[in-house]
């Protein structure tokens, strides 16, 4: 396989100014991440600050309903949380051991950018996010998250000002800064060797659960199931699994609102290929190449494009996705609140409401696991103005 | 020799100028006597824009030109019916300068032909470095139109020396680190890529990035070969000032 891709999709299509920090970010993950020490800081980092590993939890009350055992991965109980943060303290320290002084890095909900804020802070290093002017609005509380870990937020405000845009002005400032700064990429996708590297630092949490579901039951899951925005928090999952061919891989694409034809952030379902932020991978564009704006409840999910190693999953039909709207979202996220107490992100309650809408897709006594990969919290504006709950 | 090296070459002592305009710009209506301007007024090499939504090598005043072109409906595929209508019109060489995914859709050597029937005899992809770009410098090839080499501040000599194996026409120097539009002094680093490159590669060298006038480059201790300018063009335009009057400032100073 041609390097930096996965089948027919991934590569690097950047400006060749960012070739060298790219070429240089390569070299670090083959010189420096294997190495002894970098395992054990990195792993005394994701243990004793970032809360990990994180619990695989029985749903004894949905398994009853669904007529099979759901268990959840736990990662809204991570630090700053969601799953982030396994990501961005592998990165940050990466940028440490490779000399750099500084992070930048987009944000869409502002999840990755409070994670990489906390990973800056906590090695020492500056932090700059920049941030669609629209999703600044959205996502108040997470701004203020950001800024009082010592972050400099910067507002974008060209295109739809969103989180393809804010990517497009980290990608400039990167240009300017490369000397000193790393590119914290948030998500499995990007340049190559982004989409490699973020897999390697989000597997700790399938193999987590590999591990868990072998004490707890003496076997591998027949299916795992994750939301699919970029998609890390679903790579991170399915890569430890994808030599098991009994184990199904489930993504779950955001599908907007719903009805046919209205915008949405599923581009494995309903995109084209395409060339987008430095890698071939799977798109919503018109018939000219022009990127179409995405739409999601969750803002975690909006985005046009999606992880190349994703789009090869898909291609090869290694993995299968799906798709969950928002009112199935939104409904998977109060179930889960009632029946096992869990407020989740309105991320992962995509992935949670495909299991719920189509229980008949996974087999009657069976296992299930769904990658809970953020809490609830932050999206509590949305839900309460969403389901009309002005007395919450 | 490719016929945009013969452009630059025959200017002999003076820099050879090329001016950026963005497809569309500012109206399609009024793009096309933008372009006749520019050819009318000493444009060597015109480098027409082929806008895209997401452009990481641009700056704001590129960004925003693109953004109102295809707010207009531009597109690639207009551009070339529009381009092969005016085929033989202009004087100067012609390139088109635009990001990869509109060529993809459009399908490499279905644009490679089309462009070659509309008279283009480069194209400059700003997000395409050599490990990417084989496929579409082939299907360009077959038609006569030259993949043009993008090298910058951080561009080892090593990395010129793979680019300078395939490079054809000219090779643009990125003069900041950065994206376009910049405005301000040429750093000194501009001069070392200029020798560095000088160094690598045969074809002429042409400067560009931020730059608002012949003046600046002319103070640089390694002379390039010719000078691109877009943003500040682009900039004078939209104040309301014809092309033509640009390229008379550009050129007198």
């Amino acid at each position: 396989m041609k390097k930096g891709y996965f089948g027919d999709f991934g590569g690097c299509f950047v400006p060749e100014l960012l070739m060298p920090p790219l070429l240089e970010v390569e070299e670090a993950m083959q010189k420096i991440m294997p190495t002894a020490q970098f395992r054990a800081e990195l792993d005394d980092l994701l243990h004793s600050y970032a809360g990990r590993e994180t619990p695989l939890t029985l749903c004894p009350n949905l398994s009853q309903k669904l007529g099979f055992t759901l268990r959840l991965k736990r990662e809204d109980l991570l630090h700053t949380g969601a799953h982030k943060i396994n990501n961005t303290l592998g990165q940050a320290l990466l940028a440490k051991y490779m000399g750099k002084s500084a992070l930048v890095a987009e944000t869409g909900a502002g999840q990755h950018g409070v994670a990489t804020a906390a990973a800056a802070a906590r090695l020492g290093l500056q932090c700059t996010i920049f941030m669609g002017a629209d999703d600044v609005t959205r996502q108040a509380s997470n701004v203020c998250r950001m800024r009082l870990l010592g972050a400099k937020v910067h507002p974008v405000h060209s295109g739809t000002r969103t989180l393809k845009d804010a990517i497009n002005e980290a990608l400039r400032f990167w240009i300017r800064s490369q000397e000193s700064t790393h590119y914290c990429f948030g998500t499995a996708a990007g340049p190559h060797p982004f989409p490699t590297l973020v897999r390697e630092f989000q597997s700790v949490l399938g193999q987590e659960t590999r591990k868990q579901m072998l004490a707890a039951t003496g076997r591998l899951p027949d299916a795992v199931v994750a939301a699919v925005g970029g998609g890390s928090n679903a790579i991170g999952m399915f890569a430890p699994f994808i030599h098991d061919p009994e184990v199904r891989l489930v993504g779950v694409e955001a599908a907007g609102t719903g009805e046919a034809g209205c915008y949405n952030s599923a581009p494995l379902n309903l995109g084209t290929d395409g060339v987008l932020h430095g890698n071939f991978t799977k798109l919503l564009q018109t018939a000219d190449g022009q990127i179409e704006p995405s739409h999601s409840v969750s803002a975690g999910l909006d985005y046009p494009g999606v992880g190349p190693e994703h789009a090869y999953l898909h291609a090869t039909g290694r993995a299968e996705y799906g798709m969950a709207n928002d009112a199935q979202a939104l409904n998977a996220f109060q179930v889960l609140c009632h029946t096992e107490g869990i407020l989740p992100a309105l991320e992962s309650s995509h992935a949670l409401a495909y299991v719920l809408e189509h229980p008949q897709a996974f087999p009657a006594g069976g296992e299930v696991v769904v990658n809970l990969s953020g809490r609830g919290d932050k999206d509590m504006d949305i839900v309460r103005h969403a389901l009309s709950l002005e007395d919450l | 020799m490719h016929s945009l090296e013969q452009k630059i070459r025959a200017t002999q002592s003076r820099f050879a100028l090329i001016p950026y305009i963005t497809a569309g710009f500012p109206t399609r209506a009024t793009f096309w006597q933008q372009v006749e301007e520019l050819d009318a007024h000493g444009a060597d090499i015109i480098e027409i824009g082929v806008p895209f939504s997401d452009p990481v090598a641009d700056g704001p005043v590129v960004e925003d030109a693109a953004r109102r072109a295809l707010a207009e409906g531009m597109s690639l595929e207009l551009l070339l019916s529009e381009l092969g209508a005016r085929k033989h019109s202009l004087r100067a060489g012609l390139v088109l300068m635009g990001y990869m995914n509109p060529f993809l859709q459009y399908g490499l050597e279905r644009f490679a032909r089309d462009a070659a029937a509309a008279g283009v005899q480069g194209c400059i992809v700003p997000d395409l470095p050599y490990e990417e770009a084989e496929e579409f410098r082939l299907a360009l090839r077959a038609q006569g139109i030259a993949l043009i080499t993008l090298v910058g501040q951080n561009t080892s000599e090593e990395r010129m020396r793979l680019y300078a194996t395939v490079s054809e026409g000219y090779v643009y120097v990125v003069s900041v680190m950065g994206t376009t539009g910049g405005k301000g002094s040429l750093p000194a680093a501009a001069a070392e890529t200029l020798a560095r490159a000088r160094k690598v590669f045969t074809v002429p060298l042409a400067l560009g990035f931020g730059l608002e006038k012949t003046s600046q480059v002319a103070a640089l201790p390694v002379l390039p070969d010719a000078v691109v300018f877009g943003s500040a063009l682009l900039r004078h335009i939209d104040a309301g000032n014809s092309a033509a009057s640009f390229m008379q400032n550009f050129v007198n100073n």
